[in-house]
């Protein structure tokens, strides 16, 4: 018997097939503006008993299937439980994604305690990021290593994207370098991140996962400030998607 | 199943323009209130109708935003902007307005307001636990008698004082019988219904009909929930919905959190049971002292200290079965954001640690979809809880 978990966030599709408890599938895909027929390529070809849906498209995914074996979860309790699959000492997920944050503190026995969530704005999650590497022309998927790069300490003050650009552009005109511009930026998120985690008592070990976990400067500035109880799992953006087939196992 | 009465609340606001409308045809005069502060036994014992007036939708406020800080609460922007594009019909009917100082933002607006309406601002004490509060508040109602009484040209008795708090009261204690049938469990009346009725109890033009209305739906409702017949399935988690005020037009998180899966069975709120509180009729005391220390007693954070809150949430906790807290701030309204920390601090001390939600927004629909995540994540909480809870048990 299959269980399927799709986590279809802002930014990317996620998919994970479960059968007897070990994941024998899992595809990627962007997101479009088309995303229903993103799932529907995922999907294709894929039979599952159940099929769980979590991130902001779940409610189109399942008003959009057949509702006897769909449902839906929000991504808070879906990354909860696939953090207790990957990482069953974790007692904090911190998830940083393509355009929210979400830091969700565990109970001993894996259960949601506290989450806090930015609403409302993109500070702080993967689309500052991307925007950010734009203005400084460095591919996004070599941000990170770039501004690790940096031989200086700078302080960037705004977090919000369209001030955080102009605070850059300013340092940019007197001469900083790029990397320690870049290296700024990364440290503002991480600042704004860690308020996040103190808010929910966020205790170590903390799983870090979602998209931006692949971001090698936004990870060792935090373990910088976590003091190294930080663990990137091998599939950081699977992580929603795990956690929705564990579900839909446990559902049966 | 909806109650059969709540046919009457759907179309409630038109029928009071009507109401109101035709009060003034009869020379009557018309008082516009804002807040829970404004003494409603003081107008009504002038002869006067007391109107609630419009501060709850998103429309105007674009239009407030041309005069005031875009950084203010939605509830003093709406309120403004009604007044000032004339598209609230109980402000234009208004022969006086009462406002009250329960905030900076909103007796700065009022100075701003003064131009297009005739207004008195009550000074309220900015706590209730000094004799010298007690004091000037009870100054604060008799300044306010004699503009009524200029107003409506009348003399405001004892009498007539003592009649209309006897009013005042029968309508609490309505009001409260009905919001303690959502004591049953899953509960019988939604979050949504339970402000259509109390707001057509509360700022009903016609008071009797009002009060008439409220009693039938009380009756039917009762009847429905002694059969077990509730909009809800069993199991729903049940909420208890505190902070700034919410009401119709500004309903979006009451919508979202019943949408989503839960019902609100409590509200702690000005348009709920921060307003059920009555006049002591005590032998031989003033009526206005009497009417005065009710409303000094109200537990708005606008007071410091205000150890009311927390006290009255602990009994509701207790009386409704509460299973999660969601307490609602607008944005930029800083009395009910900072007091948010003493009801979390109460809750993890107190309450016994229950599921607590913070939520700040506005009347717009921008968050919409990030608010519907946070609450079915904090429902999930719930649920779990409370499945935890059962099997232990």
């Amino acid at each position: 018997m299959r269980f399927a978990g799709i986590d279809i966030g802002s930014r990317s599709i996620e998919l994970v097939i479960l059968k007897d408890g070990s994941v024998v599938h899992s595809a990627k895909a962007a997101t479009t503006f088309d995303p229903l027929a993103q799932c529907k390529r995922l999907m294709n070809g894929i039979e599952a008993t159940k099929i769980v849906a979590t991130g902001y498209g779940r409610k189109l995914f399942t008003d959009n299937g057949n509702s006897n074996n769909f449902s839906a979860i929000t991504e808070i309790q879906a990354y909860a439980l696939g953090a207790g699959r990957v990482w069953p000492d974790a007692r904090t997920v911190l998830d940083i994604g393509g355009q929210d944050t979400k830091v969700i503190s565990l109970n001993a026995d894996g259960k949601v305690a506290k989450f806090e969530m930015n609403d409302r704005c993109a500070a702080g999650t993967g689309k500052f990021i991307e925007f950010m590497a734009t203005a400084l022309q460095v591919p996004i998927e070599s941000f990170g290593g770039f501004a690790l790069g940096a031989d200086k300490r700078i302080h960037i003050n705004s977090m919000c994207t369209v001030f955080a650009e102009s605070e850059a552009t300013s340092l940019m005109a007197r001469g900083e370098k790029p990397e320690n511009i870049a290296m700024g930026l990364h440290q503002a998120i991480v600042d704004r991140t860690f308020s996040m985690l103190s808010r929910v008592d966020g205790k170590a070990p903390v799983l870090f996962a979602g998209g931006v976990a692949h971001n090698p400067c936004v990870k060792s500035l935090l373990e910088e400030k976590l003091t190294g109880a930080i663990v990137v799992p091998d599939n950081p953006d699977m992580v929603g998607a795990l956690g929705a087939a564990l579900y839909a196992e446990r559902k049966y | 199943m909806r109650p059969d009465s709540m046919k009457y609340f759907d179309d409630f606001r038109n029928q009071n323009v009507l109401a109101v409308e035709q009060a003034k045809k009869n020379g009557k005069k018309v008082v516009g209130t804002y807040c829970g502060y404004a003494p409603y036994e003081l107008i009504l014992a002038a002869g006067a109708v007391p109107v609630g007036l419009c501060g709850t939708s998103q429309n105007p406020i674009p239009a407030a935003e041309k005069i005031l800080p875009r950084n203010l609460c939605p509830l003093i922007k709406s309120s403004f902007g009604f007044a000032i594009t004339d598209t609230c019909p109980f402000f234009r009917h208004s022969d006086i307005v009462i406002a009250e100082t329960t905030c900076d933002g909103k007796k700065k607006m009022f100075e701003l307001l003064k131009e297009y309406r005739p207004m008195h601002v009550i000074h309220l004490p900015p706590g209730a636990d000094r004799a010298g509060a007690h004091r000037s508040w009870l100054e604060e109602m008799k300044l306010f008698k004699t503009i009524l009484e200029d107003t409506c040209s009348v003399t405001i008795t004892s009498e007539s004082l003592w009649e209309t708090i006897r009013m005042m009261n029968k309508q609490r204690i309505a009001a409260r019988s009905l919001h303690e049938l959502n004591r049953f469990d899953p509960a019988p009346l939604t979050g949504i219904d339970m402000l259509k009725a109390l707001l057509l109890l509360f700022f009903n033009a016609d008071y009797e009909y009002g009060l008439n209305i409220a009693y039938q739906l009380i009756d039917e409702v009762k009847e429905m929930a002694l059969k077990g017949i509730s909009p809800f399935p069993g199991e729903t988690p049940r909420v208890l919905l505190t902070g700034c005020p919410v009401s119709i037009g500004s309903e979006k998180v009451v919508t979202i959190i019943e949408e989503s899966g839960a019902s609100i069975v409590a509200f702690e709120m000005c348009t709920g049971y921060r307003g059920f509180s009555l006049v002591e009729e005590g032998n031989g005391s003033d009526p206005l002292e009497a009417m005065a220390e009710r409303y000094l007693n109200i537990p708005c954070p606008c007071m410091s200290p205000n150890p009311g809150r927390p006290g009255l949430i602990g009994d509701l906790i207790k009386e409704y079965a509460v299973d999660g807290i969601i307490d609602i701030t607008w944005q930029a309204c800083h009395t009910f954001a900072i007091e948010d920390a003493v009801l979390q601090h109460h809750n993890q001390e107190h309450w016994g640690n229950l599921p607590f939600l913070h939520i700040e927004t506005d009347y717009s629909t921008a968050d919409i979809e990030q608010l519907t995540t946070r609450i079915s994540a904090f429902i999930e909480i719930m649920r779990e809880r409370r499945a935890y809870v059962e099997n232990k048990q």
